[in-house]
């Protein structure tokens, strides 16, 4: 980007729900089922059917709203958006637009070394379209109501994002509370975590906004990314040879890394939109708040302070468990395990603690960048982490033999302890048996014993190397120096 | 208020009705008087628009439970279809992309 | 043949549990009399082929168990755009001419669950819209007492069914008169419930926040009961309040005696035909003379009616309809290149006109930049509507209308003129835009012989109240039947 112009980003994410019903009727909301086997004559829009509004749908609004630090209004009112389209069966989305359940709140987000709010503008619920198919149809398009009515929480952040950096962070986090509140699963492949970007530059300094553009079909993270530093690009070089910004849709085309406008449509769109008749305005009981509140699980913002004082470790390492909501889970989890190793084997517990952080930030994260939440599975388990690294921890195994166990276990799929006992890779570090290999090695070696003496210090090197050769690799190394070291009196 | 033609065809264009020229110039004329009639309403002095109190003060609404139920079998669901394939409804290719 | 089999429904009740008739002879009585009588009067569209089987199960069921609903094997008409399942529902529309619905309106489950039979589905202005049924894309329907005049509507077919004696009760839907404009014109009682009372799932949507089903009959208490039965809370309707429908029959049991009705002078001035002003005043005289006490009220905002409803009516409608696209159901035009000519052409081939104006008037009205002017304006008015009824229910227990400006008029006579056509509901209206109760009971006909209806509104749940005092009037008038005008065969009186 030239250096003259800032870029201005507000992304509207679209979120479905995890509930057991669609938004208005009793199908099922569930992805991949044959298309439309979970339909109604209330999602298919038959005539004379009537919406009633799913109470989980609400809730998980609710429970969002608070983990956001939202306004929740005790009164909001749903509308109808009208436009046809054949996935659309009503002619109509049922939407809320100008009272939403929650406006307000603030995500943040790290902006290079600091965290800056990223401010909401406002989430309302409505529901998801269906699914119109045309991949290798001849003459035709195939519509699929599956989707049709499943809840969605429609999140609209403020233009308050000045790079993709900031842009894909706030994604992120977004989307794990969405998760860790049980609000969405976020799901990017399956739809149910959607991002659309509204992206403008103007001159560094300018308290205005230049010309939008909308950005849609970015689905992951990576594409996101990519989309907006296409986009930026695009739209400085526009500026700087004097030309105007085209305010328009555009898609991002994952294949060639650039953003395309979208074929405009004939008709102008006027949503024409108005208060929903079918569905009385929302009213909640502030009581129904106060215990959503109270059943809410440990916020990001919390657990990442939480693990920070409690791991001894920095915000900003604390920041990159709690992100991936699992890997927060399993440290608390490998911790309690620990614990009972600790009080059997009679070490205090920070010691093991202290392992497992740093094993967990690099060991296991590396496992988890490549391979996903599969290297927390059972062979994996938190239990089994926490056995491996007090086997470290009582000196039975070196921390070298740890990492080697566990990127077998990792790759193998078989657990740790498994993989101990088929390459027999406990320690050895008692030191009556590692005594007596050096007096074998030593009795065995007199020539090099004397050099050594004489002053050839290198030669220490090869006992070492002797002793662990009869030991089977076993013997714990520092135990071993100290040992020889004393039996060769030097 | 005397209605245009163009906006006739506007508005038939948001409503996806096609209308035939005689159509347009009958519309505009009838919409045109009934707008005439109805539009005596603006005369009228009122309030500025706002909530009103008494909704503020409803009792919660009722909510369905989130209980999923069965769905039609999907030959009663395409059964008044007027065009199908397979398990889908059946529309003529779709131009417009990424919506 | 006589035009009913039994007189109410108490006296059906009666003659079915102890065995004076089988509930297949009643069935079998109201078939035989649509065959005779419907090809010249139009009321129904579909007739149930199950119909007499249905009866005979029920008179099969009845012999092990013989404590039932008095609705246990009667039969009722359905205005055509209440889904029941087995029966196409039409809205006397070409886009629907087809729709089989899959699943049965509240209210028709709630008639089939009490043993009622339907009889058939009857005919009516398209989607509703109109005042004539002279918008069915499925023939007009005659009004019984001069064929040369409309029934009315949008419930047309619904009253008639009633009013000739093909059916002893129907149920119909009004928006903005459509159950007690043709009530008067045909001669017969028609109750709009408050709405909330009776769920709306499973009516074809018109205008969904004035909508609401109701009952045709000759008698009060009929029309009573047939309200109680249909009415009450629907986990498929946010809209409708969770009161019991008991209430209703407490209401209706108690006295006259003392009420104080309301007439707003808005109602009874210019433009109220003479014949119905005079029979409107001897209707009064019978209410006076059983102690019900009389003032004049003001609803200075009530003329206003027409233009908020064509303005609110219209822009739900036009939402309503816009599901008609041709792709999961109804009509699709045989020529659709693309998808633009899907949603243009099958719009264009499957509403008639009067339907295509009113998506005009109602998008025009919700569209960016007229919207706060139309749309929010009549709201706004309706608002006003509201509270002036509330005032008034300060002072009156009830008000007292015209139901029609004149007595049914002929066919074509306002076809061509839709701001007269829609001035024909003038003063039904209002009771939609206030959400508030509101029957029209057979007053005394005119001099020329023509039915003249008596409306009376009440605040919002008091449907036992006015069909109370529906009842007093009742009895002076007496029930009269329009004479046997339109039999084909020969016929003999039973
Ligand atoms: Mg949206
Ligand atoms: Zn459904």
């Amino acid at each position: 980007m030239s250096p003259s112009f800032e870029m201005v980003v507000g992304l509207e994410v679209h979120s479905q729900l995890l509930t057991h019903a669609k938004l208005f009727c009793g199908c099922e909301n569930r992805f991949g089922a044959p298309p439309n086997t979970l339909t109604c004559p209330v999602c298919l829009g038959h005539p004379g059917v009537l919406p009633v509004l799913n109470e989980a749908a609400v809730r998980l609004g609710i429970r969002l709203g608070l983990s956001l630090g939202c306004t929740i209004h005790h009164r909001s009112v749903f509308d109808r958006k009208h436009y046809f389209y054949p996935d659309l069966p009503k002619g109509y989305q049922i939407s809320q637009f100008t009272y939403p359940l929650l406006t307000g709140g603030a995500i943040p987000v790290r902006s290079g070394p600091e965290v800056r709010d990223i401010r909401l503008h406002r989430i309302h619920m409505e529901e998801d379209a269906g699914k119109n198919l045309h991949a290798g149809i001849r003459d035709a398009s195939h519509v699929d109501l599956n989707r049709a009515g499943v809840p969605l929480l429609e999140i609209v952040s403020e233009p308050d994002i000045r790079t993709p950096e900031e842009a894909v962070d706030y994604l992120k986090k977004l989307r794990q509370i969405l998760r860790s509140t049980g609000v969405s699963d976020g799901n990017m492949e399956e739809g149910s975590f959607r991002c659309d970007a509204n992206v403008s530059l103007r001159p560094i300094g300018s308290s205005t906004f230049g010309t939008k553009v909308e950005i849609k079909n970015m689905n992951s993270f990576r594409f996101v990314h990519k989309a907006l530093v296409f986009e930026v690009e695009r739209q400085s070089e526009l500026l700087e040879r004097g030309e105007r910004v085209v305010s328009e849709t555009r898609l991002f085309d994952s294949h060639t890394g650039r953003t395309l406008p979208m074929r405009s449509k004939e008709e102008a769109l006027d949503y024409r939109y108005f208060p929903e008749p079918d569905i009385p305005p929302l009213v909640l009981d502030p009581e129904w708040i106060e215990k959503e509140k109270a059943s809410l699980p440990e916020l990001p913002q919390e657990r990442i302070l939480r693990i920070s004082r409690e791991f001894g470790i920095g915000e900003a390492e604390a920041e990159i468990l709690v992100v991936e909501e699992e890997l927060a889970r399993y440290l608390d989890e490998a911790r309690e395990a620990l614990r009972g190793h600790s009080e059997k084997g009679g070490w205090p517990l920070e010691k093991g603690v202290a392992r497992l952080v740093n094993f967990l930030l690099t060991e296991v994260l590396r496992e988890w960048n490549r391979k996903g939440v599969q290297v927390l599975g059972d062979s994996l388990s938190s239990a089994e982490i926490a056995h491996l690294l007090a086997l470290v921890t009582e000196e039975r195994l070196s921390l070298s033999q740890a990492k080697d166990v566990y990127a077998i276990a990792v790759e193998s799929g078989k657990s740790p302890r498994k993989v101990i006992e088929e390459r027999n890779l406990s320690q050895e570090s008692g030191e009556e048996t590692i005594g007596r290999w050096i007096v074998e090695v030593l009795a065995e070696n007199p020539s090099e014993v004397q050099s050594y003496r004489d002053g050839k210090d290198r030669l220490f090197g090869f006992l070492v190397g002797q002793v662990m050769k009869k030991s089977g690799g076993k013997a714990n190394p520092q135990k071993l120096n100290h040992l020889l070291k004393e039996a060769l009196g030097r | 208020m005397e209605l245009t033609r163009q906006q006739v065809l506007h508005v038939a264009r948001l409503a996806n009705l096609s209308l035939t020229e005689e159509e347009v110039e009958h519309f505009a004329g009838e919409l045109s008087r009934i707008l005439d009639y109805v539009e005596t309403l603006n005369r009228l002095p009122l309030p500025p628009p706002g909530l009103h109190v008494s909704e503020a003060a409803k009792p919660p609404t009722p909510l369905r439970e989130d209980v999923s139920r069965h769905s039609l079998p999907v030959e009663s669901a395409l059964s008044n279809a007027p065009d199908r394939s397979g398990g889908f409804f059946r529309v003529p290719r779709i131009l417009e992309e990424g919506r | 043949m006589s035009a009913s089999f039994f007189s109410s429904l108490e006296e059906f009740r009666k003659g079915r549990d102890e065995g004076a008739f089988s509930i297949e002879e009643s069935v079998r009585h109201y078939l035989d009399r649509i065959e005779s009588h419907n090809p010249s009067l139009g009321a129904y569209l579909t007739v149930n082929p199950n119909a007499v089987n249905r009866a005979r199960q029920l008179d099969n069921r009845k012999a092990r168990n013989p404590a039932q609903s008095p609705f246990y094997g009667y039969p009722v008409a359905l205005k055509d755009n209440l889904h029941a399942i087995g029966l196409p529902t039409t809205c006397s529309s070409a886009m629907l001419a087809n729709f089989r619905p899959v699943e049965n309106a509240t209210v028709v489950d709630r008639l089939l669950k009490a043993g009622a039979i339907v009889l058939g589905k009857t005919n009516m202005d398209e989607f509703a819209m109109g005042s004539s049924t002279e918008n069915s894309a499925m023939g007009p329907t005659k009004n019984p007492w001069d064929p040369a005049r409309v029934p009315g509507g949008s419930s047309g077919g619904s009253a008639v069914a009633v009013a000739a004696g093909l059916a002893p009760m129907s149920l119909g839907s009004d928006t903005g008169g459509s159950i007690r404009q043709p009530a008067a014109f045909c001669g017969v009682l028609g109750l709009k419930p408050t709405y909330g009372r009776v769920s709306r799932y499973g009516l074809v949507a018109f205008s969904s926040s004035l909508d609401q089903i109701g009952p045709f009959s000759f008698s009060a208490a009929d029309a009573l009961a047939l309200t109680v039965l249909v009415s009450g809370p629907d986990g498929k309707d946010m809209t409708v309040s969770s009161r019991d429908p008991v209430e209703m029959e407490r209401d209706f049991a108690m006295g006259t005696r003392g009420l104080t009705v309301g007439m707003p002078e808005e109602f009874f001035g210019e433009g109220l035909d003479g014949a119905i002003a005079a029979s409107l005043e001897r209707a009064r005289a019978v209410w006076e003379s059983e102690g019900i006490v009389f003032k004049p009220v003001r609803l200075p905002s009530a003329k206003y009616g027409i233009n908020v409803y064509y303005l609110i009516a219209t822009s739900e409608a036009a939402s309503n309809l816009s599901r008609y696209d041709g792709v999961r159901y109804g009509l699709r035009s045989l020529s659709v290149p693309d998808l633009k000519a899907l949603y243009e052409n099958t719009r264009r081939e499957g509403f008639g006109p009067e339907v295509k104006r009113r998506i005009l008037l109602g998008t025009f009205a919700l569209s960016a930049g007229y919207q706060d002017q139309y749309y929010r304006r009549a709201q706004q008015v309706q608002a006003l509507i509201r509270e002036e009824f509330d005032r008034a229910f300060h002072e009156v227990d009830l008000i007292f209308a015209p139901t029609t400006p004149t007595p049914p008029f002929r066919f074509g006579e306002k076809v061509a003129d839709p701001l007269s056509m829609y001035l024909s509901d003038i003063y039904t209206i209002s009771a939609n835009l206030a959400g508030l109760p509101a029957l029209s009971a057979p007053s005394y006909p005119t001099p020329s012989g023509l039915p003249a209806g008596a409306q009376l509104i009440g605040p919002a749940w008091s449907e036992g109240k006015l069909l109370r005092m529906a009842q007093v009037l009742e009895r002076a008038v007496g029930t009269k039947r329009p004479p046997d005008l339109f039999s084909k065969k020969g016929e003999t009186a039973a």
